[in-house]
């Protein structure tokens, strides 16, 4: 498989290291919609709940970079479409908001900005992971890249 | 510039059952939010002279303009007409309830009324439904509940739960509002406040994005912060062992108030302390949204069933430094296991943990002396260390079926009136005291802050500093220097953030965060504001019947020695007085 970009870069995804690490502070959320240079939820690809309680602890949802993505098979409009090497790559002018990706993935890892009503799909730049400070997330090169 | 998801403010009326929104920009830029956009609210909104327990008082929640913007700015100010004082009620909890408020668009909720049956409140953005809570009412445990709402309504992970226990629909004074499961709106009454209205719960969800007038900067200040939150060595001592790390030091000191104050030492103190209860107890850490800092520790209680074999009961419980004081010290304990049940049945029920241990401190005291007998406590042996009994007192407090329960139930002050022992009742402006006898400031600082909390103006540090200065601070400057660092602390409760950050959140991190967010303000400008804010809930106090010259000063804490030796109650009131003529002045 190839897990190289056109420009040689090795392809990357959010690996979950350890979710018992988890105290569900919720700084990767965060993290995620500040890329946009604001503050808030709205624009995260990434959510932690608990599993039922904080008591039982947390459930990290984030994007596995599928290499068959069913989310961009969904995708009536073209507008995700899946990235070399595994995850995929969202061109928001030609997507509609119909949803059908977000139902499409099995995880719940498509998230939905209703500010804005388009999915909000992982970049993989592991911004969220740089603002882990309990190791429970990293941004890992996908299987088979260096 | 205020951005328009902070400005505006939810009302809701339970009386009517409506709900409206209105913008109160004028409010937000003045007073920045949380505790400063609240007092103003409380004032408009509540009648002088109101019930605390009737339809006119009102709660306002408030969150400020780094809420969900930056990290440690996850603090939630509830104000509100307090049942256990007859004043000024204020009250701050964490979990996920200010990103909550914040990120479903409002900067304050106001609730009025009281509602005829049983409610619960959903509010998910800008949709408000008033739900039948009926079924929910006089639930065995405030756990239970949360479980019920969290199954019942969508926003799993951005979303807060607000509830109350028995102890609130039973109108006991000292009833705190549980979010989260750990964390509490926990003193002066809220919870009461929310029976009095037949408001069981409230959940708020939202998921807004927040504009800020600089991106840029935005990204630099912030990771400045987040840095010095995961480097610095305060932070990390409450991530390590907690608050309760607290306890051996205290006690070392000679300041960690034992058996209703009759020491200021506890000669067990090794064995229900944080690094002890880290060792045996400790399962698992969590955090408020938005805070990398996950100071909650959680303790794993394993109990046998007796009657089946390989059989457990397995239950979490939250643990601090302030419950290990009121439930462990206070009461003599030693038997942890039976400490933390204790600690679970305040839960359950819904109290505030410090004002139960020193009610109950009081009581096993007046006991001993024979003041009251089991013929008032109906039949409970109220004995130092004796978890079994102090269980079965804590339910017959929220139960109340006499006049001693009854009695109990409006706290300490309340009840020594009645039953003799007010010497030895430990109470600060009605306000049952925080876990620590350092010295004069402690005790200035519970007489005079505005919520009669040791973390109004910590008196209890300044007094710790004052042991390594070479020159003790004189009571006059003791009383200015609290209403400087009460002033301040305005300040960061009006930005809502955490005061455990405060080390992090000095005057030029709070200037370039506010510039960030497009507003303009020096430190002298804040400074001011501060004091404005701090005036005005004494304004509040003040209409409200409190009077500094009335404040009790209970003679135990003049008879047990402290670090600093014995205190003189003429110092303490030189420097309340110092205190009050700096609140008065330019006035």
């Amino acid at each position: 498989m190839d897990t190289k970009d056109l420009d040689g870069f090795a392809m990357k995804r959010v690996a979950i290291v350890d979710v018992d690490r988890c105290v569900g502070c919720q700084m990767c959320m965060f993290a995620c919609t500040r890329r946009h240079g604001v503050g808030g939820l709205a624009r995260s690809a990434i959510h932690v709940r608990s599993a039922g309680g904080f008591e039982r602890g947390f459930v990290v949802i984030v994007c596995r970079a599928c290499s068959d993505p069913p989310c961009a098979k969904v995708c009536p409009t073209g507008a995700l479409r899946p990235r070399k090497g595994g995850g995929v790559v969202l061109d928001e002018r030609k997507c509609i908001g119909c949803g059908l990706c977000a139902e499409a993935c099995p995880i719940g890892a498509i998230f939905w900005d209703d500010e804005r009503n388009k999915p909000v799909v992982c970049k993989y730049c592991g911004s969220c992971a740089e603002h882990c400070p309990h190791g429970v997330i990293k941004l890992e090169v996908l299987e088979g890249g260096e | 510039m205020v951005d328009k998801l902070l400005s505006r403010v939810l009302y809701i009326d339970l009386s009517e059952r409506k709900f409206w929104a209105e913008d109160r920009r004028d409010l937000f830029e003045e007073y920045l939010g949380g505790t400063g956009v609240a007092i103003n609210l409380l004032r408009e909104e509540c009648p002088r002279g109101a019930d605390p327990l009737g339809p006119d008082n009102v709660i306002i929640f408030a969150v400020g303009p780094l809420t969900a913007v930056f990290p440690m700015a996850s603090k939630t100010v509830a104000l509100f007409k307090s049942p256990h004082t007859g004043n000024l009620g204020e009250s701050h909890a964490g979990g996920r309830s200010a990103a909550a408020i914040r990120l479903a668009g409002y900067g304050a909720i106001v609730i009025k009324g009281q509602s005829d049956i049983p409610v619960y409140v959903a509010i998910h953005g800008d949709k408000v439904y008033f739900r039948n809570a009926m079924a929910l009412w006089g639930m065995r445990s405030t756990y239970t509940v949360g479980r019920i709402i969290r199954e019942n309504e969508p926003g799993a992970g951005i979303r807060t739960i607000m509830r109350i226990g028995r102890a609130g629909e039973n109108l006991v004074t000292y009833a705190t509002v549980v979010t989260e499961t750990y964390r509490h709106f926990g003193r002066l009454g809220l919870g009461a406040v929310f029976g009095s209205k037949k408001l069981k719960a409230i959940v708020i969800s939202g998921k807004h994005s927040i504009p800020v007038a600089d991106s840029k900067m935005y990204k630099e200040v912030y990771e400045e912060i987040y840095k010095a939150a995961v480097k610095s060595p305060a932070m990390k001592k409450y991530h390590d062992i907690g608050t309760a790390v607290n306890i051996l030091p205290l006690n070392e000191l000679g300041a960690l108030p034992t058996m209703n104050l009759k020491k200021s030492r506890f000669e067990n103190a090794e064995k229900i302390a944080g690094e002890a209860l880290a060792e045996y107890y400790l399962g698992r850490r969590v955090a408020c949204a938005h805070c990398p800092v996950a100071c909650i520790h959680l303790a794993i209680l394993r109990e046998p069933y007796v009657d089946e074999p390989y059989f457990y009961k397995t239950t979490w419980v939250s643990y601090d430094y302030e419950p290990l004081y009121a439930l462990g010290t206070m009461l003599g304990g030693t038997d942890v296991f039976k400490m933390l049940k204790l600690m679970e049945e305040v839960e359950i029920q819904g109290l505030d943990a410090m004002s139960t241990g020193v009610v109950l401190a009081w009581a096993t005291e007046a006991m001993e002396r024979g003041m009251i007998s089991t013929k008032e406590t109906l039949g409970v042996e109220l004995k130092w260390g004796d978890y079994d009994n102090y269980i079965k007192a804590v339910r017959l407090i929220v139960e109340q079926p006499n006049e001693f329960y009854k009695a109990l139930a409006r706290g300490v002050e309340y009840a020594a009136s009645k039953y003799g022992g007010l010497e030895f009742a430990l109470a600060f402006g009605g306000n049952e005291m925080p876990g620590y006898h350092t010295g004069l400031a402690c005790y200035v600082g519970y007489l005079t802050g505005a919520r009669h909390s040791h973390l109004d103006s910590a008196g209890y540090s300044l007094d710790q500093k004052m042991l390594s200065m070479e020159k003790r601070l004189s009571p006059e400057e003791i009383g200015k220097r609290l209403f400087e660092e009460e002033s301040w602390r305005q300040i960061l409760s009006s930005l809502v953030v955490c005061f455990f950050a405060r080390g992090i959140y000095k005057p030029d991190i709070v200037i370039k965060c506010l510039k960030v967010m497009g507003y303009d303000f020096d430190e002298n400008r804040l400074m001011a504001l501060g004091r404005k804010i701090l005036r005005l809930k004494h304004k509040f106090k003040s209409d409200e019947g409190f009077d500094p010259k009335k404040l009790r000063i209970p003679k135990r804490i003049l008879e047990t020695e402290s670090p600093h030796g014995v205190l003189s109650e003429q110092d303490i009131r030189t420097a309340v007085n110092a205190y009050f003529e700096e609140l008065y002045k330019e006035q």
